[in-house]
This record gives structure tokens, C-alpha cells and sequence, in this order.
């Protein structure tokens, strides 16, 4: 171990000498020191406070803007939904009215066909009835003719009396009508 | 080997200067190169701190660059300088001191990061190769504006007395102990606070260096004049050194980072409130 001290620098120090700082180092430091925080503090840190402030503001902006148009989408959405079910609903009526309104058609024509068909069965009895009394009365007058001619003939007397020509009738047809109303009952 | 094993005594100076065939052993005055303007003035500038101001200037034209027209969205340069900024701002600013006061040291703690790790970087830029931190000047002077900084605010905070007693009375501290404890805490915040600051920085920033010349000087000796095996440790000398540049950068940034985290620290303890 040699123990020789040739330092190359003349000022460099020893020992202790070592935590002395120099003045030029205070000077240079100080002088870098006072740029770079002027730098920074004046020039830099402004620009980077403002461009995180207007970025915080554009994302915040953006989110805000975002839950609007959910909430405008969610809110339309809804009124869709609800017009969706008002449609459904008015249809689902529609449908019913018009089954309601076909059943009563159909009850409304199914009576008029019954009450047509009645009328024409009343006007059909009406005719029959009509026809039968005209034929009815036709018969008797013929019948009576007839008979009276033919009795007369028959018994060689003339059956000008009137009342008795209609009572001889008379009691002739009542005995056909009593004979037919026996076949009906038979 | 006698040589060798003169490296390791640290404050031996080396026995010739320079010449061919004699191991040169780093010595105290590698931080002390030879004056290059001005000499024997208080402007005086060496390799050193000429390297300060070009490392200073390069700093703060990066950063003026960089955010010269903020975008909205961050991109290249103005990303990375947002990064930066950022680190500090979240990671030391505003998680010791709190969103008003952490954004109010913001331009300190800013400017202390980056001066201190630019200074400190210098350890391994080629040409340079000794960091501006490695001399007592620097580590001085940024420990006493820190020292400054938190007794001025302290004092304005809480006013004369009442800064002396949130500096120096801890709550329930048993009465026989106060006298000591007060004595303890004001010694803490006047000479140990701003002394183990500017100590850690310059003995880390010191002994990373001499590691590094010690390394590739060895190298440099054993590959070059070394005879039989020797070439071989040279070569490992050689891989040590630039594993150790690798680690001196982590220290930079280390180093940095611990000093501005302090200092966040200090001056919290000296304006805060709550005890």
C-alpha cells in the first residue's frame, strides 16, 4: 500500500474540504436552477395545466354529451314502445269492432232472411187463404148451380124459391165440410 | 496486483498520472477537473458545470418544445412531456401534499426532479461521464432552497411561534421526555433534514462514479497490460462497468425521485395542520 499523495488537480480538496462547496458550483448551479424553473414554472407548466384542464373539460363534455343522447335515445325509445303498444291496442279493438260489427251483420241479415221468409210464407198463407176462399166461394155458387139444376131436373120441380134454393145448399156444403173435417181428424 | 488492490483504497491517489503501464486509481480529484474558463473567479467553469448548463438548456428547450402548442390530444414530444410532468404531479405532489398545496410546489418539485436527474444522468452521458451532483455544490445548494422554502412557508403558515412548536412538540410525549424530544425535532428540522438530503444525493451520485472508473479503468489496465490470465478479469471488469452504467442510471432516477419526495414531505410536515 503506498501512501504517496500526488493530486492532479491543484485545488482539489481534502478531506473535509470535501463538503465545502465551491462558489463557482453555487454560482453555475444557482444559474441553471433559476433558468430551468423559469422555464417550467412560466413557459411550461401554464401550457400543461391549460391542456389538461381542456382535455378534463372535452371528456367531461363528451360524457355529458354522451348521457344526453342516452337519455334522449332511452326516453324515444320508451315513447316508441309506448306507441307500439297504443297500435297494438287500437288494432286488437279494430279487430274486435269488426268481429262485432260482422256478428251483427250476420244477426241482422239472418233475421231479415227469417223475416222475409216469414213474409213471404205470411204472404204465400195470405194467397193460399185468398185463393181458397175465392175457389171456395166459386165452388158453392157452381155446386149450388148444379145442384139445384140437377134436382130440379130430378125431381121435375123448378126450385124457384130462392130461400129454399139456399138452404138446400147450405146443408149440402155443411155436410161436405163436416165429411172433409172427419178425414182430416182420420 | 499491488496495483489492484490499491483501487480499492479509495482516497489513495494514484502514484503516476497518465502514463503508459501504471494503473491510474480514481481519486478525490476526478471531481475536481481542471478549470477551463475564468479561472480562479466565482465564474469559474469546468467540464462539470459546463455540462450543467448544457444539460439544463437541453432539458428546458425539450420541455419548451415539447409543450410549445398543446394539443388536446397528447401526441409524440407533448406526450412525453405530459408523462413526465405527470409523474411528478401525481406520484410526489399531489399524493404528500394534497390537490391546492401540491399544485402550488408544483413548479419546485417540477423543477427539482429534473434538475437532479439531469445532473445526475451526466454520470453516464459519454464525454462527460461525472455527474453534477457528485460535487457538494449542487446537493448544497438545492438542500438549503428546500430548507429555505419550508421554514419560510412554515413560518408564514403558522406564524413564528406556532411554526416552532408544530416543528418541535409531539403530541404524547411523556413530560420528563419533552425537553428532549423538542430538542431532538428542532435539530431534525434545521441541520438533519437538509444534511441527509444533500448527504444521500452526493454519496450516491459519488460512489457510483468512482464504481464506474474503477471498473473501466481496470478493464482498460488489465486488458492492455496485463499478463497470463489477467486479460480475462478485464474483460468481466469491462461487463461489470457497463452493468453498473445501467444501475447508475436507475440511481439518477432514484436519487431524483427521493430528493423531490422529501423535500414534498419536509415541506408538508412544515405547513400542515394536523398532527
Amino acid at each position: 500500500m503506498t501512501t504517496t499523495t500526488t493530486p492532479l488537480a491543484a485545488e482539489a480538496p481534502e478531506g473535509i474540504g470535501i463538503l465545502l462547496p465551491a462558489p463557482a458550483d453555487l454560482f453555475w448551479g444557482a444559474v441553471c436552477f433559476v433558468i430551468l424553473f423559469g422555464v417550467l414554472w412560466k413557459l411550461v407548466l401554464p401550457k400543461a395545466q391549460k391542456a389538461l384542464a381542456d382535455r378534463t373539460d372535452a371528456i367531461e363534455g363528451g360524457i355529458e354529451r354522451a348521457e344526453a343522447m342516452q337519455a334522449e335515445a332511452q326516453s324515444v325509445l320508451a315513447e316508441y314502445k309506448e306507441q307500439l303498444a297504443e297500435a297494438r291496442h287500437e288494432a286488437a279493438r279494430l279487430r274486435q269492432e269488426a268481429q262485432e260489427q260482422g256478428a251483427a251483420l250476420i244477426a241482422e241479415m239472418r233475421a231479415e232472411g227469417q223475416r222475409q221468409r216469414e213474409e213471404i210464407i205470411a204472404a204465400g198463407h195470405a194467397q193460399i187463404e185468398a185463393d181458397r176462399k175465392q175457389a171456395s166461394l166459386t165452388l158453392r155458387q157452381d155446386v149450388g148451380r148444379l145442384a139445384t139444376d140437377l134436382a130440379g131436373r130430378l125431381v121435375g120441380e123448378s126450385l124457384e124459391d130462392h130461400a129454399r134454393q139456399s138452404r138446400v145448399i147450405d146443408r149440402f156444403l155443411d155436410a161436405l165440410e163436416d165429411r172433409a173435417e172427419e178425414g182430416a181428424a182420420r | 496486483m499491488e496495483h489492484t488492490l490499491n483501487a480499492l483504497a479509495l482516497t489513495q491517489t494514484p502514484l503516476a498520472a497518465g502514463g503508459d503501464g501504471e494503473f491510474h486509481t480514481p481519486s478525490i480529484s476526478e471531481f475536481f477537473p481542471d478549470a477551463v474558463l475564468f479561472e480562479g473567479t466565482v465564474f469559474e467553469l469546468n467540464r462539470i458545470r459546463i455540462a450543467l448548463v448544457l444539460v439544463t438548456l437541453v432539458i428546458a428547450a425539450l420541455f419548451a418544445i415539447a409543450m410549445r402548442n398543446p394539443q388536446r390530444v397528447p401526441r409524440g414530444g407533448q406526450n412525453v412531456a405530459e408523462t413526465a410532468i405527470d409523474f411528478v404531479r401525481n406520484s410526489i405532489a399531489l399524493e404528500t401534499l394534497g390537490r391546492v398545496k401540491g399544485t402550488r410546489y408544483l413548479p419546485y418539485l417540477v423543477t427539482l426532479f429534473f434538475f437532479v436527474l439531469g445532473a445526475n444522468i451526466l454520470a453516464i452521458v459519454p464525454g462527460v461521464n461525472i455527474a453534477a451532483s457528485s460535487t457538494i455544490g449542487l446537493p448544497f445548494l438545492l438542500a438549503m432552497i428546500t430548507w429555505a422554502i419550508y421554514h419560510v412557508d412554515g413560518v408564514r403558515e403558522h406564524g413564528l411561534f406556532g411554526y416552532i412548536k408544530v416543528q418541535t412538540v409531539v403530541p404524547g410525549v411523556p413530560k420528563a421526555l419533552a425537553p428532549v424530544v423538542i430538542l431532538l425535532e428542532a435539530l431534525q428540522a434545521l441541520i438533519i433534514r437538509p444534511f441527509s438530503l444533500m448527504l444521500r444525493l452526493l454519496a450516491n451520485m459519488m460512489a457510483g462514479h468512482i464504481l464506474l472508473v474503477l471498473f473501466f479503468s481496470g478493464a482498460s489496465y488489465l486488458l492492455l497490460h496485463g499478463g497470463g490470465l489477467l486479460p480475462v478479469a478485464g474483460a468481466g471488469s469491462a461487463v461489470m462497468g457497463l452493468a453498473f452504467t445501467g444501475f447508475e442510471l436507475f440511481v439518477a432516477a432514484l436519487q431524483a425521485y427521493i430528493f423531490t419526495l422529501l423535500t414534498a414531505m419536509y415541506i408538508n410536515m412544515a405547513i400542515s395542520h394536523e398532527h
